[in-house]
This record gives C-alpha cells, sequence and structure tokens, in this order.
C-alpha cells in the first residue's frame, strides 16, 4: 500500500510540476523570504519598514486598491498587536489612516470633498484614473500593487530582483526617453525610472535604508498585502494536517480490524 | 439492482415506509452489495471522486453567493471574498484547488478504468456515462476558469471559443462562435451565461453520477484479476468492508488535497490570473490548466485549424469507443504482458503531450546543435506532440484491437477466490 501511496505521490507532485508553466526566470535572485515554506511568516519588522517605502516612494504612482488600513493591522498583519484582537480598536491603523487624504461624496450640495481617511477605507489611488496615471507617466500604466507578488512567476523573487535589477543599458541598447534599463523586467526596458535611492526613506528603528534593504522590506510587505491571510492559513493547514493524520490511523486500524479474517 | 434485496424492515414504521417509499430499501442495496474481494487501492477513486464533487458543489454554491458575474466587478469580487468574506481565505482556493484535484482523480480512475478493462463487457455504459461526466467536467472546470476575470481567464475563453470559428463561416461556424459569446466578443454577456451555465453542469454531473453508480450496480465492480464474479465466495459486502477501506483512502487523499490547499495553493494556477482581464493586452503565453493540456498540444500539433480541432475532440471522443476498440477477450492487463507495455507507454505519452501542451511549441525539447543563423536547433515541441499524437490515436486505433486478437494472454486464474487464495502474491 505504502508503494501506491508513493507511486500516487510522485503522481502529485508530476501534476505540480507542469502546473508550473512558464518555470521561473533563471536570473531572479532567490532570496531566502521568512515567509517560505509551510511554517513560513512574515517578517513583521520588516514588512513595516516595507510599509513605509511604500507610502513615502512607490504610493505616489502606485495603487493598492484591494487593501483597507484596518487590514494592517489584522491577524497575521504587519502592524497587528496582540493586545487588541479586534484589528477595529488597534490606534495604528487610525493613525495610519488619517495620513491619508480620501475623496468622499458627494455631500448634500452634491460635490465631492476631502477628508482624512478613516480605518474602514482602502488606501486610495495616486491618481483619478488609468489615463490620469499614463498621462503623468510617459503613457506607462504604474500598475496596482495589491497582487504584484502573485501576478509574476515567482513573485517575491522577482519583485526584489526588479528593484535592485536596474543597470545602465548595454552597449547598442536605445532607450527612448523616460525608460529605464532593467533586465529582470520582460524586454529589459522598463517606464519605471529607478524608484529607490540609498536613504530614499528614513527609518525610525535604526535599520539602514539601503537599496537592497528597502527592496527586501517592501517584498515583506507586497507579498502581505498579496496574501494576507498566509499566516491563518498555514496554522489552519497544520491543524487540518494533524486532523485528518488521526482520523487517518483511525480508519487504518479500522479497515485492518474488520478485514482481520479476510483473504484478499 | 441485480439480486434479491437485502433489506429487511424490521419496526412497524420501517414497514410503513417500505411499502409507500422504500428510500431505506434504495440506501441499504445500495451499500450492501456483493463487491468482489479483491479490490486495490485504485478502485477507491470513485468513492473519491464522490466525495470532491460534493466538496465542490458546496463551496461553489458558498462562493457564489459572494460572487458577482460582471466584466467590472467579477475580478474584484474574488478578491473581496479572499480578504473580506468570513472563510472566503478557505472557500476560494478550497474550489480552486479542487477543482485540480477532482481532474487529478478522475485521471487515475479513468487509466485504472482502462488497464484492468473495466470499460469492457459487460461496463460499456459505465464506462459511456463517466465519459459523459468527463465531457461535462471539462465544460465545467473551463467555464469556471473564466469566471475570475483574470488575464488567463478571458484569453483562454477567447482561444476556445475561437475554436468554434474553425468551422467554416458556411457551415455556421461563426453564427456559432457569435451564439456562445452572446455578442461579437468574449465579454460581458460571456461571463454572465459562463456563470449560468458553470452552476447548472455540476447538477447534471450528479445526475449522471447517480446513472453511473446505478449502471455499476448491475455486474458489480470489476476486479484486478478482471475475471467475473462466480461464487459468493468471491465477494465482500460493500458495507462495511469496502466503505471502511474508502474511507481511509478518502482521508489519504484529503490530506495530499490539503496540502496544495494550505501551503501551495497557487502551485495549480497561473501567475497572469492575478491580472484584472483586458482584452486589449494578449499574455504573451496563453495556457490552459493542466488537466486540458495534452488535449492543447493535440490541437496544436495539427498544422490546419480546422483539422487540429477535429484532432482534438476525436481524442476525447475515441475514447467513447474504447469499450469495443479493446478487442482482448482478457480483461485485466495483469494478464496481457505486452498490453501492460502498450498501455504503460500510453501513460507516459498522456503525460508527455501534457508536458508539451505547456510549452511554446518552437520550444526545444533537447538542442542537437546550431543551425547556421547560430540558433539552437533540435527537437521543437511541436514535433515531439506530433510524434505523441501518432501515439495516442495509434494505441487506440490500431495497437488495442489488433493487440487483442495477436496477443497470447498469460493463464489465469480460475476465480477471484482462487486467486486470492491460491497465489497470495497477487497486488495488493
Ligand atoms: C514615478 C512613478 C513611479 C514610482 C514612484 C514607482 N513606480 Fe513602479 N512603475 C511605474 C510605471 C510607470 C510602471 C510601468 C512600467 C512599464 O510598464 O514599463 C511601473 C511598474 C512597476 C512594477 C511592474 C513591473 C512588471 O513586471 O510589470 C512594479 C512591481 C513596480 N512598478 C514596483 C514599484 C515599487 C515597489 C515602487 C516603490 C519603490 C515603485 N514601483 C515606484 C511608475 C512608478
Ligand atoms: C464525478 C466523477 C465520477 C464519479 C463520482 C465516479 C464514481 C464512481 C464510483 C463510486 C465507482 C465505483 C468505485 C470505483 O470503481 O472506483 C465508479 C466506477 C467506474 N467508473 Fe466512475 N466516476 C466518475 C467519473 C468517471 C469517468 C470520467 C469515467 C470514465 C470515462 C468513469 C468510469 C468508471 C468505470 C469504468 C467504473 C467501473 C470500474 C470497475 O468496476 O472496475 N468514471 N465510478
Amino acid at each position: 500500500m505504502l508503494k501506491r501511496i508513493a507511486s500516487f505521490a510522485v503522481l502529485a507532485a508530476f501534476v505540480a510540476g507542469s502546473a508550473i508553466a512558464a518555470g521561473p526566470k533563471a536570473d531572479l535572485k532567490d532570496v531566502d523570504w521568512s515567509f517560505e515554506g509551510p511554517f513560513g511568516t512574515y517578517d513583521k519588522a520588516s514588512a513595516q519598514r516595507g510599509f513605509q517605502v511604500y507610502q513615502e516612494v512607490c504610493a505616489a504612482c502606485h495603487s493598492l486598491k484591494y487593501v483597507a488600513f484596518y487590514n494592517l493591522t489584522d491577524k497575521g498583519a504587519p502592524f497587528y498587536n496582540p493586545d487588541f484582537p479586534n484589528s477595529n480598536e488597534n490606534p495604528v491603523a487610525k493613525a495610519i489612516a488619517k495620513m491619508f487624504t480620501v475623496s468622499d461624496g458627494p455631500d448634500e450640495t452634491g460635490d465631492m470633498f476631502d477628508r482624512p481617511g478613516v480605518i474602514s477605507d482602502k488606501f486610495p489611488a495616486p491618481f483619478a484614473n488609468d489615463m490620469a496615471a499614463m498621462a503623468s507617466n510617459g503613457g506607462a500604466l504604474p500598475p496596482d500593487l495589491s497582487l504584484m507578488t502573485r501576478a509574476r512567476v515567482d513573485g517575491s523573487n522577482y519583485l526584489y530582483s526588479l528593484l535592485v535589477g536596474y543597470k545602465d543599458a548595454p552597449e547598442g541598447v536605445e532607450l527612448s526617453s523616460g525608460m529605464s534599463y532593467n533586465p529582470m523586467f520582460s524586454g529589459s526596458k522598463i517606464a519605471m525610472a529607478p524608484p529607490l535611492f540609498d536613504g530614499s526613506v528614513e527609518y525610525s528603528d535604526g535599520t539602514k535604508a539601503s537599496v537592497d534593504q528597502m527592496a527586501k522590506d517592501l517584498t515583506q510587505f507586497l507579498t502581505w498585502a498579496a496574501d494576507p491571510k498566509m499566516e491563518q492559513r498555514k496554522a489552519t493547514g497544520w491543524a487540518v494536517m494533524l486532523y485528518l493524520l488521526i482520523l487517518a490511523i483511525l480508519l487504518y486500524g479500522s479497515y485492518r480490524a474488520v478485514w482481520r479474517n479476510v483473504k484478499h | 439492482m441485480s439480486g434479491p434485496s437485502r433489506y429487511n424492515p424490521s419496526t412497524g414504521i420501517e414497514k410503513w415506509l417500505d411499502a409507500r417509499l422504500p428510500i431505506i430499501r434504495l440506501g441499504v442495496d445500495t451499500l450492501i452489495f456483493p463487491s468482489p474481494r479483491n479490490l486495490n487501492y485504485w478502485w477507491t477513486f470513485g468513492a473519491i471522486l464522490a466525495v470532491m464533487l460534493v466538496s465542490q458543489l458546496i463551496t461553489g454554491i458558498i462562493l457564489a453567493m459572494h460572487y458577482v458575474p460582471h466584466p467590472e466587478h467579477a475580478f474584484d469580487s474574488i478578491q473581496h471574498i479572499n480578504r473580506n468574506v468570513n472563510f472566503g481565505w478557505l472557500l476560494q482556493p478550497m474550489h480552486a484547488v479542487g477543482a485540480s484535484m477532482m481532474f487529478l482523480a478522475v485521471y487515475i480512475h479513468m487509466f485504472r478504468g482502462i488497464y484492468y478493462g473495466s470499460a469492457k463487457n459487460p461496463r460499456e455504459m459505465i464506462w459511456i456515462v463517466g465519459m459523459v461526466i468527463y465531457l461535462l467536467m471539462m465544460a465545467a472546470g473551463f467555464m469556471g476558469y473564466v469566471l475570475p476575470w483574470g488575464q488567463m481567464s478571458i484569453w483562454g475563453a477567447i482561444v476556445i471559443t475561437n475554436l468554434f470559428s474553425a468551422i467554416p463561416p458556411e457551415a455556421a461556424g461563426t453564427s456559432v462562435t457569435q451564439w456562445l459569446w452572446g455578442g461579437f466578443a468574449v465579454d460581458g454577456p460571456t461571463l454572465n451565461r459562463f456563470f449560468s451555465l458553470h452552476y447548472l453542469l455540476p447538477f447534471l454531473i450528479v445526475g449522471m453520477v447517480i446513472l453511473h453508480v446505478w449502471a455499476l450496480h448491475i455486474p458489480s465492480n470489476n476486479n484486478p484479476t478482471g475475471i467475473s464474479i462466480k461464487t459468493k465466495a468471491d465477494t465482500l459486502d460493500f458495507h462495511p468492508y469496502y466503505t471502511v477501506k474508502d474511507a481511509f483512502a478518502i482521508v489519504v487523499f484529503l490530506m495530499i488535497f490539503s496540502w496544495f490547499l494550505f501551503f501551495m495553493p497557487d502551485s495549480m494556477g497561473h501567475p497572469d490570473n492575478y491580472i484584472p482581464a483586458n482584452p486589449f493586452s494578449t499574455p504573451p503565453h496563453i495556457v490552459p490548466e493542466w488537466y486540458y493540456l495534452p488535449f492543447y498540444a493535440i490541437l496544436r500539433a495539427v498544422p490546419d485549424k480546422l483539422m487540429g480541432v477535429i484532432a482534438m475532440f476525436g481524442a476525447i471522443g475515441v475514447l467513447f469507443a474504447l469499450p469495443w476498440l479493446d478487442t482482448s477477450k482478457v480483461r485485466s492487463m495483469r494478464y496481457r504482458p505486452l498490453a501492460k507495455q502498450f498501455f504503460f507507454l500510453f501513460v507516459l505519452v498522456c503525460l508527455g503531450l501534457g508536458w508539451c501542451g505547456a510549452k511554446l511549441p518552437s520550444d526545444l525539447v533537447f538542442a542537437t546543435g546550431v543551425d547556421a543563423d547560430g540558433h539552437a536547433k533540435g527537437l521543437t515541441f511541436v514535433w515531439f506532440s506530433r510524434i505523441l499524437t501518432v501515439y495516442y490515436f495509434a494505441y487506440f486505433l490500431v495497437i488495442l484491437p489488433i493487440l487483442g486478437l495477436v496477443e497470447k494472454p498469460k493463464p489465469r486464474p480460475a476465480s477471484i477466490e482462487a486467486s486470492v487464495l491460491g497465489n497470495s502474491k497477487g497486488e495488493a
């Protein structure tokens, strides 16, 4: 029977393997992320710093439209605090929300108005619409970042590699104005100027804000943004596996007991 | 049901009910039913499939309470389910990964049927109903994949519905395609009707599974020896012997399912489907879900579009005829040394076709050198898939029919009982 299970596992592995059709780019930098593997969790301190970089740098161009402010203090989120199991009561989310201006309305006179964010707001988009975003970015659309690490093959490594991957264009490669050379990007010519420089932000916890450090922190933050329930899912997963394992053992025992006098 | 009923109503209420609506009798006779005593674990996949079907129905019905079948909202509503709906983070991947697991199980179930000759006399109808189930599953899986309205959703839908435009316009190709779309392109009306059909098909599958199991109860199960049941000593009651064995197998299968679900939920999907659908931006490499890849490879193996479509549907159609194409009087390939080898080669060919389907046709399987321009040359995937496609069809149309007539089978035990008691070194 073990042979059967083994051959089945091989089949399952094959299926999983063939599903990753395109395969990761060979030249992506492979970082040892804390969130990888069945026990992996987000590095909260790093993700908090990543949030700061997003807010101070990337938010100028990129939306994060599926994430609400209270999500930041949910369980498994960068700013989760066990003292506030109900994330709505966590003052951090309120403070962060207040830093953003949100357009609301129409009011009773029919006009839209601006107000400080509240925790139930989603991160406001930097541009009114895609056309405005493209007009400000030389015709290129800065994509929403909420799902970025799941929308690319080997997404977390891709995001990190992209952010640290800017290079001078090699001999013979023509770059039109507004384009930068980044071999990690498909086609190598990207309409996003290098967004990070050493010291782009100042970390309050004293961490040195090198490009590499900020790229790693951002990756922690954006991987969380794309998969905010990961920690909950993995924890549930282990409970389910344990339950099923015990059940399997009991059922195997019952099977042996029922079949004890039967030759088969 | 074959054989006399095994149900004896004992209480007054049971007798009363049995005289009016013998539903308990139906249940009892479905479960306490003589099955071959030597079924191995390959026979547990039917029960596994039934459990997965129920799981898909339950998760699907709850998802439909929150999903919005509209091009502007579909993608967002999936994110809403994953991020805000209670247990949505569990239900949505459970449904998506569950579909893959169900196909994994159905392929094992079908290969089992081919290997042990389960499709053959007297089980042709079980097999044919099974094939109808398989077609319905393919349709349901395809339409389900369109619903999140990501890039692979819409482009998969565009590629597949365009297959019908291979039918010449004189023969209504254009009108069929537009009729499927509900317009002149894959758009809102397409999404809306796919949602409606995606909700309908699983219930048709349930109906077909009832027919499938009903048909199964006429001859009872086939078994690893392929020898028909002759005496009572060949059998065991389904309950409790196989209920407990199936239950164990189901739980082991659920563990594999859970591993994918909780620890690698994205492994069966394509990253492009996390990008909202955009009809103006074609992804560089459109691939269907893994369970269609072998047929996708056959489609692309044929240079002519219409012929490709015919080959693809033919690859499925030929399976319907399997009970008659396998001409051997011996059911189980355990006693057919040649057939066994051709069968395992066939399994490899199917996996190989799946591999081809995932690659670009011009990619190289292996390089043999460089051409004059300095480009690597060698066996391309399109040529590899052509070789495999030839074997795929030859297996059904040439090998199986001829083999059954010329092959000399190994001696078989006199009965199931003899195979169990005589040489116990047979497969578990
Ligand atoms: C000045 C505006 C601007 C800023 C600031 C900016 N980006 Fe971008 N970003 C863009 C534009 C424009 C594109 C589209 C590039 C293209 O399509 O060539 C883009 C594309 C991207 C992509 C998508 C690459 C792909 O594979 O399609 C990622 C990821 C990204 N940016 C991350 C970031 C991060 C992280 C930051 C903050 C450190 C950031 N960006 C800051 C304008 C910006
Ligand atoms: C939802 C999908 C399906 C369900 C729930 C299902 C269920 C079952 C069950 C419970 C059995 C009896 C136990 C077993 O042999 O495993 C069975 C047998 C069988 N099934 Fe299916 N089935 C499904 C799909 C299919 C398909 C797609 C095919 C083939 C095209 C198929 C072909 C057969 C055959 C030939 C048997 C008889 C096996 C034997 O007795 O040796 N089934 N099925």
